[in-house]
């Protein structure tokens, strides 16, 4: 159970968040829930690179041959991390201009012919 | 919360919830399949991490080896990410930028007609107090990631809470003074010069794009590791530049945005 335990969490994360942006009637709401949505690859990546009672991949002050978790999906996260922090700005300065213009934030207000 | 009117046609919030679980089936079918394919968790050896975890202390010189790999075997996609971090402020600034009909006013408080309360004294008193270390901290941050877990990207977005907190302690004025916009997008702009022209370096001295071409030194003193911490103090300056210029866009947000006589 334990084997897939993380695999099934990050289907969980994925999944509660899509159902977040679909049914959220706040944009701000469902920004936060397309986070909430991308962060289950973090846990993804991190499952896959994680080994029980392995260093974590900084030697200053381990000896060099000690065994170290996988430091490639870490720094993939790390671009991950980023690349999520842009686009939940972007996303929120679109929201900041959609009240300005059309005084509302609710997803269904939206309507594509409108001025 | 009353149901929202709903349009001839349009889909209804149970509709669209139906839809939603059919298809969330379908998908967590498939990413079942998929990660089952996976091997069990805390059962995979990568072979790719293990060497990098063996070879990368004496062949990039440095102790944190997920610096490594950001900065040296994988310098090329930070390089993306720089950028697309870069054209993301950049889409920004251009999103939030004032139209013609707004003018700048002090913000309102929630209640009508009420001007937001200054900050308290205690505010004001922690965040002088905090800014300076917490600038301290981000150079830290920002010097040391080639050695100890930290680099460029976290000490970039450190500095730039810098920035928040003198706008929580003070004013708008205060923080419009500490942040002087030219210099900050000098800064974004020239750490993301600098990263390119690093990686120019090696192309031509190395004879690879953005391979490690200075010496190495010793691992875990402060100079090592090449072009690994001065890649990250560009992505530093990079990251702190683009932080400021996006929360301050936002921050002023707070202050212009009501066209004449019209209120929230």
């Amino acid at each position: 159970m334990i084997g897939v335990l993380p695999y099934v969490v990050c289907v969980w994360v994925l999944l509660i968040g899509i159902y977040g942006v679909v049914t959220s009637r706040h944009l701000i709401h469902l920004i936060v829930c397309l986070s909430v949505a991308q962060s289950s690859t973090y846990i993804l990546l991190l499952a896959v690179g994680y080994r029980k009672d392995f260093a974590a991949p900084v030697f200053i002050d381990i000896p060099r041959k000690t065994q170290a978790v996988d430091p490639v999906v870490q720094a993939l996260t790390l671009t991950d991390v980023v690349v999520g922090a842009t686009v939940t700005a972007l996303l929120l300065a679109i929201a900041v201009q959609m009240h300005k213009r059309l005084h509302t934030l609710d997803p269904d207000e939206l309507d594509p012919l409108r001025d | 919360m009353s149901a929202p009117q709903r349009r001839p046609g349009e889909l209804s919030f149970e509709g669209r919830r139906r839809i939603f679980l059919t298809g969330a089936a379908g998908l967590a079918a498939l990413l079942a399949w998929g990660l089952a394919g996976l091997p069990s968790f805390d059962g995979f050896t990568p072979r790719y991490g293990q060497v990098v975890n063996q070879i990368g202390v004496e062949d990039a010189g440095t102790t944190a080896v997920v610096a490594a790999v950001n900065f040296d075997y994988r310098a090329f996609d930070t390089l993306g990410e720089e950028f697309i971090l870069f054209a993301a402020v950049l889409g920004l600034a251009l999103l939030l930028r004032s139209r013609r009909d707004e003018r700048r006013i002090a913000a309102d408080d929630d209640a009508w007609g009420r001007q937001v309360p200054p900050s308290s004294s205690a505010v004001r008193l922690t965040t002088v107090l905090i800014a300076g270390p917490t600038v301290l901290l981000a150079v830290y941050i920002t010097a040391h990631g080639h050695l100890t877990p930290g680099g460029g990207f976290q000490g970039g977005v450190i500095a730039a809470t810098a920035l928040l907190l003198v706008y929580l302690g003070g004013e708008y004025i205060a923080m419009s003074r500490v942040r002087p916009v030219a210099l900050v997008e000098v800064a974004k702009a020239s750490g993301a010069g600098a990263f390119v022209l690093i990686g120019i370096g090696g192309l031509i001295f190395s004879g690879a794009f953005l391979e490690n071409f200075l010496p190495k030194g010793e691992p875990g003193e402060l100079v090592s590791a090449g072009t690994i911490p001065l890649l990250s103090v560009a992505v530093g300056f990079e990251v702190a530049g683009g932080f400021v210029l996006l929360l301050s866009e936002f921050i002023e947000q707070l202050l212009i945005i009501r066209r004449p006589g019209e209120r929230t």
